[in-house]
């Protein structure tokens, strides 16, 4: 056999055989001690709510109601539903999903270049929703009486990589928390102090930045408006 | 910049240099056929692989012999993942494994990712969750992950025999170098790095996508997969090829602050464990140290700039009002294509990590970054792959460059280049500046032809023309020459509005006219992974022959500081000469400008 007839066969099999151990039987492996091991975390760390799957911990969503149309049905636009910022929750950062935010089965960066006209634009849209907000409709003044542009995070007016992001600054929830106070008749203190219980710490005390996971720290709103906790 | 931001940076230099230490050792003991601690558990399935593939392992292969081994090795894989990739919705595929029901890619996008995932690119004209099957993402992609990686690593270790090569011709047997990368280095640090991500949230099932009701009354599908398994080899083999389409920012893939700085580690502890090994194996520890430093030096001055310039925020930021400094409770900076839980400091240095090396995972979009912090992955892939570089090729690649210092500097004092006592004569020097000059070529001229041409614009997103003018912009530029640069540098990660449509679900129709890209892509991976291997090969095939003179006074050192001086210099020269044209016309204009589009 002339050597490079020996090599192919060779390849062949060997192709084959790492196939087998590193695309079936190491994922396969992987997957199943994970599913023993941290069944949580490997099912992507689903929260239930009477029974009924809410969401994940780890991936954002939009906290915004449909709009209902005329005929009582919610309203759709170029195919995506309508819909505002419900002011009772703490709203997620934007995000630039494909298909409506924060759409979890196809993640998407905005890809908004830095010295680009569209992200200034972008910028500015979500400034202006975010004041919009934050303001009280009845009297026309800011929730937060401190609140102008400038002290807006970035993470409130910039989308987020994956379109996905859990959670926002601490900055930019004491901010919601006058509204959430103001909506829900709530004392300030208590609500910062739930800010504080669902705020992630850095890893390892130094590696990336605090954030708010905004599902989770909704969810204990909802419990405490009802009472339960 | 925070004080956490820096001391970040500093604790990852700290970290991942005190665990690759112990790993070169270990490498080089694993290369020089020495009993590790891990041979009483492989030795036995080791000896039965072999049978299996049916080799003489003991057979030392001169380089040709070697280079084709590898060629008809990688050719094999080629066929393998492109049969996988265009058969995703065959009969033969149970429903599990295809939940979805996807079809298969057209030919030129399976051409690009196939060439892509052979070749340690990664580079992804597909977004994953919307177009890839489970089967596709393991016994196809992850395949690659590993394979590709294990090509990488043992055209290094090869090229080391060369350089150690008392007589002879042999650089080692290929398919044991093969086998041993992947039993003794790649599997057990994969499968360590997959469960602890594991434990932290990235996902490994097999469910179907989760349909979820929020409280708000909306309705959200959350794609799912086995993602552990394939993240974790994704960043230690340098692959950077997500299971999802934003990659390292999904956070199934990278759910903490804690993981991201565990997945920086995993992506470099190979890369510097190899320059290590490199010093071990030639019994010159101190010239390896010397490398060490030399990217070392190159890779925090990279950090440093991306920091700064990305915690200063971006001029449309500030155009529109918002205030970027640092205040209580936000980090600031340019957040915009930045996830809260990474920051500034934590999606900078991930970037660079990734970009020194080949994987191009990220974690943020470099899109998004300022003129001045994009302007970074470019000098990064600008150096050609050699500050850390990918599994193996940063180890060949840079030992070409010190190979063209020592010929450099042997000229300027007027004396025969030697090193590590063998002369360097005509041949391989010219092998060697083959070697590096070829990848810059391939860039070079696919962005040439990229931006030239009409089907080559068309890839350019909507984002980076301007409205008002009716122009493309410098950012499409930038754009178009990121691709073309990342791709011949098997690098894979993008400035991901290039090209960036989400597939549609059924039927994934489409290239939608973006065939030539594709296809230039494809090829100028392929060349430009393939051709500087065969050089790095020659030079270990002419060097091993050589023999062995002492070290006299006229030799230059080559383990000093003035070495680590001359080295950064011959690379920033040769990466400045080639690129810097190219990189004026786009990041460097909008870094300088602040000028909105």
């Amino acid at each position: 056999m002339k050597p490079w007839q020996r090599d192919t066969i060779t390849s062949i099999l060997a192709v084959i055989v790492f196939a087998v151990l590193t695309g079936l039987l190491y994922p396969l492996a992987i997957t199943g001690i994970s599913q023993v091991a941290f069944p949580g975390d490997a099912n992507g760390q689903q929260i239930h709510l009477d029974g009924k799957l809410i969401g994940s911990k780890l991936i954002g969503q939009s906290f915004a109601s449909p709009v209902l149309g005329k005929n009582g049905k919610p309203e759709e636009k170029e195919g995506e539903l309508v819909t505002e910022p419900d002011p009772r929750y703490f709203q997620s950062r934007p995000s630039a999903t494909e298909g409506g935010a924060y759409n979890a089965a196809a993640s998407t960066f905005s890809n908004h270049g830095p010295n680009s006209v569209k992200t200034r634009e972008a910028d500015e849209e979500n400034i202006k929703a975010y004041l919009e907000l934050n303001k009280n409709p009845a009297t026309k003044a800011e929730y937060d009486p401190g609140l102008t542009v400038a002290r807006i995070p970035v993470d409130a007016a910039n989308s987020s990589a994956s379109g996905l992001d859990p959670e926002i600054s601490k900055a930019n929830a004491w901010i919601q928390a006058y509204r959430i106070a103001a909506v829900r008749h709530l004392p300030l203190a208590s609500v910062d102090s739930l800010i504080a219980r669902y705020t992630s710490g850095r890893g390892l005390g130094f590696s990336g930045e605090e954030g708010v996971n905004v599902l989770e720290l909704n969810l204990a709103l909802d419990r405490v408006t009802a009472g339960t906790s | 910049m925070t004080f956490a931001g820096w001391f970040t940076i500093a604790a990852f230099v700290v970290v991942v240099s005190a665990l690759a230490f112990p790993l070169g050792t270990y490498m080089a003991n694993v290369y020089s056929g020495e009993r590790v601690f891990l041979s009483p558990i492989f030795s036995g399935f080791e000896r039965l692989l072999y049978r299996i593939v049916r080799v003489d392992e003991e057979r030392q292969q001169d380089w040709k012999s070697y280079a084709k081994s590898l060629i008809i090795f990688s050719l094999a894989g080629w066929l393998f993942l492109y049969f996988v990739l265009r058969t995703q919705d065959a009969f033969f595929v149970p429903h599990a494994l295809n939940p979805l029901g996807y079809h298969s890619a057209p030919a030129d996008v399976t051409f690009n990712t196939v060439s892509s995932f052979m070749t340690n690119t990664n580079w992804q004209f597909y977004s994953g969750e919307t177009t890839m099957t489970y089967l596709s993402q393991m016994i196809g992609l992850t395949v690659q992950n590993w394979l590709s990686a294990g090509v990488g690593i043992v055209v290094a270790v090869a090229l080391v025999r060369g350089i150690i090569g008392r007589s002879g011709k042999g650089i080692g047997n290929f398919w044991q170098d093969m086998v041993r990368t992947i039993l003794y280095v790649l599997a057990p640090l994969s499968i360590i790095g997959a469960l602890v991500l594991a434990s932290q949230g990235v996902i490994a099932n097999f469910s179907d996508y989760l349909t979820v009701h929020t409280i708000t009354g909306l309705n959200q599908t959350i794609a799912m997969g086995p993602v552990a398994g394939q993240e974790a080899i994704k960043e230690l083999g340098t692959n950077g090829g997500g299971f999802f389409n934003t990659n390292s920012a999904h956070p199934f893939e990278n759910p903490t602050q804690f993981t991201n700085f565990f997945e920086m580690l995993l992506v470099l502890i190979i890369p510097a464990a190899l320059i290590f090994m490199y010093g071990r194996m030639t019994g010159n520890r101190r010239q390896g140290y010397a490398i060490y430093g030399t990217v070392m030096i190159m890779f925090l001055g990279a950090v440093v700039v991306a920091y700064i310039a990305e915690a200063h925020g971006s001029p449309a930021q500030h155009a529109a009002g918002l205030h970027t400094a640092v205040v209580s409770g936000s980090g600031g900076g340019n957040m915009e294509g930045k996830e809260q839980r990474f920051g500034i400091a934590g999606s900078a240095l991930f970037d660079v990590i990734t970009t020194v090396t080949s994987c191009g995972a990220v974690n943020s979009a470099i899109e998004s970054f300022t003129g001045i912090g994009g302007a970074v992955p470019f000098a990064n892939l600008s150096a050609s792959e050699v500050i850390f570089g990918g599994v193996g090729t940063g180890l060949y690649s840079i030992l070409l460059y010190v190979l063209l210092a020592v010929f450099i500097g042997g000229l300027m004092v007027g004396r025969t280049p030697e090193w590590l006592g063998k002369k360097l004569e005509a041949r391989e020097i010219k092998l060697a500046g083959l070697g590096i000059l070829i990848t810059p070529l391939a860039a070079l001229f696919c962005t040439a032809l990229a931006v030239a041409t009409r089907a080559g614009r068309m890839s350019i997103s909507e984002a980076a023309t301007s409205a008002k003018l009716g122009i493309h912009t410098p950012q499409a530029f930038s754009e178009s020459f990121y691709a073309y640069l990342s791709q011949a540098n098997n690098n894979g990660s993008a400035f991901a509005g290039y090209t960036g449509f989400i597939q549609p679900n059924a039927g994934n129709l489409g290239s939608h006219g973006i065939t030539l890209a594709t296809v230039l892509g494809g090829f100028d991976m392929v060349l430009a992974r393939y051709a500087p291997i065969l050089f790095a090969l020659a030079v270990a095939g002419a060097l091993a022959g050589k023999r062995v003179t002492p070290a006299g006074l006229g030799t230059m050192r080559t383990d000093n500081g003035t070495f680590v001086v001359l080295l950064i210099g011959v690379i920033v020269l040769v990466g400045a000469l080639t690129f810097f044209p190219a990189l004026l016309l786009g990041p460097i204009v909008q870094g300088l400008t602040g000028h909105l589009y």
